[in-house]
């Protein structure tokens, strides 16, 4: 059931029907692309009002609009019925809203209420902070200790600062921008749980995700965008997840197929043991004793919260940081563990990190410089020191052509690309590699629903022919649908891998949360930057 | 009325090339200013200090004289500075590329061997990249900064020149001046223009500039040094050796310097003085970011800081201005330079902002 909610309806005539912020006609260009054009958007006091779309389609600049980063062209905002212009983040925070970033900033060796202090530039309003906080934290069920410093907290508590910072200002509305992505599926209802109950005492709450399934827990109204439109309004509650995802990418969805090899059990191409690494990392989580065993035509899912070791782990299978013994990490029975990202690469794997900008793809460069960047050795693409530029291309093309990347083409800087095009781009560009081991941090981190499942299958079909592929995830339904047996990575511990039918969500759960003895808080081992 | 700055969120490619260009009028207009507040009828002084140079017959092929060393050194910062290595003693590596050469030349003074020069060349090469390796080393091995280390170097450099001209290497039918003798026509680079100064250091320039282009554009380690200055995690991951481009970009730095000092000494000064060089190391720092890293930028920006060496010289003896007019004037390139490229990644907005009062009453 769908109703396109016009903007343009006669003023209510009870005072509590008025909307608290209505959007009208909003659009926003940037050079080379419409990112809103002329988005409606009402929210009403005290409801959990969805913003859904696909990456690019235009959700960010519109919360950014709405948050006073950015100016809209053209479109009037009203808030409680006046028309106003939202001129900076300051001034949206004195009318009442809130806003929870994906990424959080706070000061690791600061204590929580110092740093929520030093969000306050009012001294006076800087008195009794302890005490407020205890009262807020109690009122919504946001358990914290002001003292504490944030380097011992796990990413759930962190986000419980950046909520209570935003409450303290007895916020109208709250924007949440994909809240969930680092929390445990119990953190996640204790999430809901307080959302509900400040939706309850009159706080609107809008609730930016892709993940359908919590949106129809959780929100009563749901505004899809795509390609920068409006193109449907309606009560997630009655639609199906399906039915959601399919509005919000326009075409319907494939399922991905699990393909299995045929033939009996398979040799483990990457197997890892007795990794112990220390982190580069001040606040870093060391590596302690990690061993696992990926057999060709298999994925294994690396289960578990941001900053248990996921980054250090990436790290030491990549290269990037050499292990102290060659055998810790064998491809095809090859000692790898000291050698250097390209030479690990000439034994037959390849990687995807978790971080697409800068780290996976430089910004600045054409998306054929992109390719280059970890195919020039494997593919030849370089010939006595010099760049073969036409085969460069041809390469960057062939990616572009068969994962799908929209683009303007090979020459495009890959900072022109949306997330999940990108993703496509770097996921494509290792596996045209056709590797024997392919380890993925995140392959879907902020990507689409549309890029999701191209990239899933393309992860399946590559194990199909015979690779190991490592997938380190948090998403734990990407881990369930993806992989065929899920270790749980907490407090730099692996746990050991069971296959994906014997365990429930809520064991990998208790599991993240370091339940089994290793806890992620009692084990995360602190220390101070070495150099 | 207020004036704001807001990030574009992306480069500007209009003004990557527009701010040299802004920074240059800014720049011209300021001194025009300076020029008028000591006196001077600013028309006549700019005229004198910026055109008239170019109109003389002498003054077109002394700017290549001087444009060469400036871009020999440029060109090989640029490639550092593209890999966030941040080589600022060329200064230094310049002047013992110039002793390592003016050396073999003092100890075969007798010699008329043919091989001398190619010699001298060589010697100068590695006086150079010898002094560029101490801050290399440093840096890969101790993580040492090389600002500093390199910098203090290139006065470790001058004092040793400054010991040498005045001590062992001395002319000794001098008459006690701190200088060593003249080099023997067989360590003289030849003229190659009858009536110029222009040397063998002119075309060798130039070649660089080719090949600092072929080097960044074509070849892989041109793609390292650029992956690793503008994302040294991605570089990691593609397997790229930082160490390795530190001391392969400190090398061609220190190379490039090193020879352009021999070209200098056995060129247009002709021996050992305490006075090799007015400043071209430090100078060539500013060629490199005005030409934009760019090897053909750099040329251009070469001869740009060239004609302000001229221009001074000129000002000097027909308007009887100090010879401290050429460094004021790099001065203020380089500071209207840094404040202009401020608009590569911000745009700068005027208007008036809603006063805060608005927002408490609107709630």
């Amino acid at each position: 059931m769908l109703a396109s909610d016009s903007p343009q309806h006669p003023p209510r005539a009870a005072a509590a029907a008025m909307p608290l912020l209505e959007l009208r006609g909003i659009s926003k260009a940037f050079p080379g692309c419409l990112a809103n054009d002329d988005v409606s958007l009402t929210i009403r006091p005290g409801e959990i009002h969805a913003l859904l779309g696909e990456n690019g389609a235009g959700k960010s600049t519109l919360v950014k609009i709405i948050y006073g980063v950015l100016q809209p062209d053209r479109g009037e905002i009203l808030w409680r019925g006046r028309p106003i212009q939202m001129a900076s983040p300051g001034f949206a925070r004195r009318l009442g809203i809130g806003m929870v970033f994906q990424q959080f900033s706070l000061f690791e060796a600061l204590t929580v209420a110092e740093n929520i202090a030093l969000g306050i530039s009012d001294p006076e309003e800087r008195r009794g902070l302890r005490r407020r906080i205890d009262e807020v934290s109690r009122t919504y069920g946001l358990p914290l200790d002001p003292g504490r410093a944030v380097h011992d907290l796990s990413v759930g508590e962190r986000q419980r600062i950046e909520i209570v910072r935003c409450l303290l200002q007895n916020p109208r509305l709250l924007i949440m921008d994909e809240p969930t992505s680092v929390l445990t599926p119990q953190e996640v209802e204790r999430l809901f749980d307080t959302l509900r109950r400040l939706a309850a005492k009159g706080c609107a709450i809008l609730y930016i995700s892709h993940k359908l399934e919590e949106i129809r827990a959780l929100c009563e109204r749901a505004t899809i965008m795509r390609a920068g439109r409006v193109v449907a309004e309606c009560d997630p509650r009655v639609e199906s997840a399906r039915r959601l995802a399919e509005l919000m990418i326009g075409t319907e969805l494939k399922s991905p197929v699990h393909g299995k090899p045929a033939g009996g059990r398979a040799e483990p191409r990457l197997v890892v043991s007795g990794l112990s690494l220390r982190s580069e990392q001040a606040f870093g989580t060391d590596l302690k004793d990690i061993g696992f065993s990926v057999a060709g035509g298999e994925v294994l899912g690396v289960a578990g919260i941001a900053g248990n070791g996921q980054t250090e782990l990436m790290a030491a299978l990549t290269g990037e940081t050499p292990c102290d013994r060659a055998e810790a990490i064998l491809i095809d029975g090859v000692p790898v563990g000291r050698l250097d990202p390209a030479q690990r690469r000439m034994r037959g794997a390849a990687f995807v990190p978790e971080e697409r900008d800068g780290h996976g793809a430089v910004r600045g460069m054409t998306l054929a410089e992109n390719a280059l960047l970890s195919g020039y050795r494997r593919l030849g693409l370089v010939r006595r020191g010099l760049i073969d530029a036409g085969r460069t291309l041809a390469y960057a093309e062939r990616i572009i052509r068969t994962f799908d990347v929209r683009t303007t083409g090979a020459r495009a800087e890959a900072g022109s690309l949306s997330g999940g095009n990108l993703q496509k781009f770097i996921v494509g560009r290792e596996i045209l590699q056709a590797p024997g081991v392919l380890v993925v941090s995140q392959p879907t981190w902020g990507v689409d629903a549309g890029a999701a499942t191209a990239i899933h299958q393309a992860l399946m079909d590559l194990a199909a022919a015979g690779a190991a592929v490592l997938v380190i995830s948090q998403d734990l339904d990407e881990i369930f649908s993806l992989c065929d047996r899920i270790a749980v990575i907490a407090g730099g511990r692996l746990s050991p891998a069971r296959p994906v039918g014997e365990v429930t969500v809520a064991e990998i759960g208790l599991l993240m949360g370091g339940a089994v003895g290793n806890g992620a808080d009692r084990s995360r081992e602190v220390h101070a930057r070495q150099d | 009325m207020l004036v704001r700055i807001e990030p574009r969120g992306r480069h500007s490619a209009l003004w990557t090339y527009g701010s040299p260009v802004l920074a240059l009028l800014l720049t011209v207009l300021t001194a025009g200013l300076i020029f008028a507040a000591m006196g001077q009828d600013p028309w006549r002084a700019l005229h004198t200090f910026l055109v008239a140079p170019l109109a003389s017959e002498t003054g077109r092929p002394e700017l290549l004289v001087k444009a060469a060393p400036l871009v020999l050194i440029a060109t090989g910062l640029s490639l550092g500075f593209r890999a966030n290595v941040w080589n600022i003693g060329a200064e230094g590596q310049y002047i013992l590329g110039a002793l390592a050469g003016g050396g073999l030349a003092l100890w075969f003074y007798e010699s008329e061997s043919p091989l001398l020069l190619p010699a001298m060349i060589l010697a100068g090469i590695l006086g150079g990249m010898a002094w560029a390796a101490i801050p290399a080393l440093l840096r890969t091995r101790f993580n040492a900064n090389e600002i500093l280390t390199s910098l203090m170097l290139t006065y470790v450099a001058e004092l040793v020149l400054a010991y040498l001209v005045t001590g062992p290497w001395r002319d000794p039918e001098g008459y006690g001046f701190p200088q060593s003798r003249l080099f023997s026509e067989a360590a003289t680079l030849p003229n190659l223009v009858p009536g110029t100064r222009i040397h063998l250091g002119v075309l060798v320039a130039l070649l660089v500039v080719g090949l600092g282009w072929a080097l960044l554009a074509k070849s892989l380690v041109g793609f390292q040094l650029k992956v690793v200055g503008q994302a040294p995690r991605a570089a990691r991951y593609a397997g790229f050796s930082q160490p390795a481009l530190v001391w392969l970009t400190l090398l061609i730095g220190g190379g490039l310097a090193g020879l352009s000092g021999l070209f200098e000494v056995a060129g247009p000064v002709g021996q050992l003085t305490p006075h090799i060089s007015p400043g071209y190391g430090f100078t060539a720092i500013i060629v490199a970011f005005l030409g934009r890293l760019h090897p053909v930028g750099v040329l251009f920006a070469g001869l740009v800081l060239a004609l302000s060496y001229i221009g001074g010289e000129v000002a000097q003896i027909e308007l009887g201005l100090p010879n401290a007019v050429t460094g004021i004037f790099q001065g203020i390139l380089l500071f209207f330079l840094l404040a202009c490229d401020m608009l590569i990644l911000y745009r700068v907005r005027f208007g008036l902002r809603q006063p805060a009062r608005a927002a408490e009453e609107a709630r």
